[in-house]
């Protein structure tokens, strides 16, 4: 059997292998919820009755969705130029913690609509500030980023706990540690009454289709895309590499951090070092599962979330338990792995 | 007269059309040296890699102290004897000395490793060819030369009578190498019999006892070493008539560039040493030599990717420091890299964005790429180039390498070119494309761009180029007048044989 490069890639190829790497990947976890002993088709109606069966389910599927896009797009952008950030939880907490301290300290009481921004771009500064340290330390020293930005993750949440612990340690909340919360004004309005879901959204959205447009129709759109795919013609083609990085990685850690303020900001009020449930993981699961298309984030985001709030409730419901949400979206990334190999080459005998 | 160590015997070899090896036999005395010299390509590394095992031959066989070989199997190789030092060392880095030593040696069933034994053999050995190296030591942490030394070492640990040496002088320092040749000589003193593929004259002659001239996979003279000299076999090496085919006569105008004592060290090596070379309008300058003696070096100079240590540049009569690609770009300085696949387009990009990627700053406004002018680009050098099978939203990657190669050179020539760069411009290519290839920069040359032509294939210099240089171990040579040049004269260059600038007349023999 022998591997051939396919010569274009129609539209098809494009949609294809996400929708049959998750069909993929529900049926071999239909397998395990069959191993639990529970009935397939059922439980998983139950799981999609809880993430779009009621008002309240959706609205808590799309809230979950939010930091999942931001983050997507962080690992996107930097996969595509070949820069292995998966320090996002890491910039995703330095940005909560960011809004949660400007807010509080300085901001208390100044009206929503200049507060929101400036805290919105302190978050993402803040995110692409840890992430501009292990890109210095690979252009200056080639150290591997792989290693520095996951193990930036652990200091980065331990720098937090140690913040909510102390200076920034909200002294109303009964010896918890938890930051103190941000002003209300900082609060972003709610999308729809009476559930958690805020206008987050609509910029994330609005991020990923930008993110879209930048891509694919601007110079420095080009340029990071020829540095991950071949840095050393691109090199001779006088793409400045250090430069192009620099700016991927501003783009890719103020996605995380803007996750970190957007969920402090429309979700929680305060840090807590359970404040991300790993979004900053799993946007690279997102990431890949979209192909590292930043459209595609959004829907691949829209799944991962669906599967994690809908597999509360179908736990609930069937006494199976949770981890089987954390199985299926393994599978997924690693059937969509396989997928998008198939949509590279075909199969020659 | 002493036993036969090693006998090849009518050995031939085709890759796809390209007869590698051709009926070559060869006889190895116990105890003697033979060098197998030729230019690249002629086949030398073919034949060591049939003899090793590596590739199987399409027919003839190896006979090693009497004994066919089964062909293609390196380990019946090595247990009757044989051990291959490679060019690039198969050696891990992070291992010390004896551990990449006994590597191989040892079955990985066995429980326990005979460490104490294995450095015995190892420290013996060492002593006796006068190798020393420390046992203890990381590989990692040794220069070259000593690497080189262990590679050796680790041949011999596994008994062998036969040692095959490819280009052992290639990474080697003029001392590091003396000082091989000497162990090598003592080697073969003390009954080993061996083989190095050298395309170096000197060494050859000083080491040897027998020399056997490849040439286009034939053996086409085997001497004596004390029967022969350096301009004889300059001449076999190179062997057939060069010839300039016709064509327009140069007109050489202004000197648009001229480099002097230009020297470049990189990674701890010196890449070029105090070079010169000079180019004009309507000229083509031809450099030869055999690859990996200077020419990336010089190319990537000239081509604004690195920087030279030191030396001075003046260009169309100004001075001006190291090149940037933007520079050369603005400057009218077309490129063609000698590695299309990994430094001249990115696979996976459109035809359109691979033809514009090194002009983004012309083909966009305020940081949005001007599509629709980048497809026509693309659309232009597709009708005026003759790029087959190519549309502008399609991979690269798709098109065959000739193909590939003018699109290259329709993105440089389709803008006024003061000065064409072409590295290796034909290496690879089919017949057909080749032609193309020429035309353009003839082309090129008669609408009076000054060209340099970087290449191996002598052929091509010979049609191409008005005046030729070689570079050989970063240096380069003075230039001769093609209409002068004959294939002794170039084989000397070749060989490092020029002795001292500014007279052709040096290179008569």
């Amino acid at each position: 059997m022998r591997f051939e490069r396919r010569e274009q890639r129609t539209l098809f190829l494009v949609i294809a292998p996400p929708i049959i790497a998750i069909f993929a990947a529900l049926f071999l976890s239909g397998l395990l919820i069959a191993l639990a002993g529970a009935p397939i088709f059922e439980a998983y109606g139950n799981l999609i009755k809880g993430a779009f069966g009621s008002r309240l389910a959706i609205t808590e599927t799309l809230t979950r969705t939010v930091p999942l896009i931001l983050t997507g797009l962080a690992a996107a952008t930097a996969f595509r130029a070949k820069l292995w950030n998966i320090g996002g939880e890491g910039q995703l907490y330095i940005g909560a913690i960011a809004v949660a301290a400007i807010s509080s300290q300085f901001l208390t009481g100044v009206p929503g609509i200049i507060q929101i921004p400036i805290l919105l771009i302190g978050g993402a500064v803040s995110g692409m500030m840890l992430l501009l340290i292990p890109l210095w330390l690979r252009l200056r020293f080639s150290v591997d980023e792989v290693v520095t930005t996951l193990l930036l993750n652990f200091v980065a949440i331990l720098f937090v706990s140690m913040l909510i612990d102390t200076v920034l340690k909200d002294p109303l909340a009964f010896g918890w540690p938890q930051s103190v919360p941000v002003d209300d004004e900082a609060m972003l309005p709610r999308l729809v009454s009476r559930s958690r879901l805020h206008i987050g959204l609509i910029i994330a959205i609005v991020l990923a289709v930008v993110t879209y447009f930048i891509q694919s129709r601007t110079v420095f759109g080009i340029r990071s895309r020829a540095v991950g795919l071949n840095a050393t013609a691109a090199n001779f083609a006088g793409v400045p590499l250090g430069r192009t990085l620099t700016i991927v990685a501003v783009v890719s850690g103020g996605f995380a951090g803007l996750a970190g303020a957007v969920e402090v900001m429309g979700v929680q009020s305060y840090v807590t070092t359970e404040l991300s449930p790993g979004y900053g993981y799993s946007g690279i699961v997102v990431a890949m599962l979209a192909n590292l298309n930043p459209i595609g984030v959004i829907f691949a985001a829209l799944f991962i979330a669906a599967m994690f709030v809908g597999a509360d409730s179908m736990s609930r419901a069937m006494e199976i338990p949770t981890y089987i949400a954390d199985v299926t979206v393994a599978l997924s990334l690693l059937c969509m792995l396989v997928a998008v190999f198939f949509t590279q080459y075909r199969i020659r005998k | 007269m002493s036993e036969t160590a090693l006998e090849l015997t009518g050995v031939s070899k085709k890759f796809g059309n390209n007869l590698a090896n051709d009926d070559i036999s060869l006889t190895l005395k116990k105890g003697e040296i033979i060098a197998l010299l030729g230019e690249n390509g002629a086949g030398k590394t073919t034949l060591m890699n049939i003899l090793f095992g590596h590739y199987v031959p399409d027919s003839g066989h190896v006979t090693v102290m009497g004994k066919k070989l089964p062909p293609g199997k390196p380990r019946a190789a090595i247990a009757a004897g044989i051990g291959m030092v490679h060019q690039h060392f198969s050696l891990a880095p992070n291992l010390t000395v004896l551990e990449n030593v006994m590597t191989g040696t040892q079955s990985i069933w066995s429980l326990f490793s005979n460490i104490t034994a294995a450095r015995q053999k190892l420290m013996t050995i060492s002593k006796r060819f006068g190798l020393l190296v420390d046992p203890d030591a990381r590989l990692g942490d040794l220069s070259v030369g000593e690497q080189q030394r262990v590679e050796i070492l680790k041949a011999l640990f596994n008994d062998a009578q036969i040692l095959v040496l490819d280009e052992p002088t290639a990474v080697l320092t003029n001392i590091e190498a003396e000082r091989m040749f000497s162990t090598l000589k003592d080697m073969a003193r003390q009954g080993l019999s061996l083989i190095f593929i050298s395309h170096k004259l000197d060494e050859v002659m000083a080491t040897a006892d027998r020399i056997m001239v490849l040439r286009g996979g034939k053996s086409v003279a085997e001497r004596e070493t004390s029967a022969t000299n350096k301009a004889e076999l300059a001449e076999l090496m190179v062997g057939r008539e060069v010839k300039r085919p016709v064509r327009d006569a140069s007109m050489p105008g202004n000197c648009v560039l001229n480099a002097s004592d230009w020297s470049m060290r990189a990674d701890g090596v010196d890449r070029l040493k105090s070079v010169n070379f000079h180019m004009n309008e309507g000229e083509v300058l031809g450099i030869i030599g055999v690859s990996g003696n200077g020419q990336s070096a010089l190319a990537q100079l000239l081509s604004g990717i690195s920087k030279r240590s030191s030396g001075t540049l003046e260009l169309f009569g100004e001075q001006v420091g190291n090149l940037t690609v933007s520079d050369t770009v603005k400057a009218g300085i077309a490129r063609i890299p000698e590695d299309r696949n990994h430094e001249g387009v990115i696979g996976d990009m459109a035809i359109w964005e691979n033809a514009i990627l090194e002009r983004l700053s012309e083909y966009s406004k305020n940081g949005l790429v001007d599509r629709k002018a980048g497809m026509a680009f693309a659309d232009d050098i597709i009708a005026n180039f003759d790029v087959r099978g190519a549309t502008p939203t399609r991979r690269i990657a798709m098109l065959s390498g000739g193909n590939m190669q003018k699109l290259i050179l329709g993105r440089n020539l389709m803008k006024p070119t003061k000065i064409l760069l072409a590295s290796q411009p034909a290496r690879g290519l089919d017949e057909g494309a080749v032609a193309a290839v020429h035309e353009r920069i003839l082309d090129a040359r008669r609408n009076g761009a000054a060209v340099l032509l970087i290449s191996e294939d002598l052929d091509e210099v010979m049609a191409l180029a008005d005046r030729i240089q070689a570079i050989v171990g970063g240096r380069l040579s003075p230039p001769v007048d093609v209409k002068t040049a004959n294939a002794r004269m170039l084989g000397l260059m070749m060989a490092g044989e020029w002795n001292t600038p500014n007279s052709e007349s040096n290179y008569a023999v």
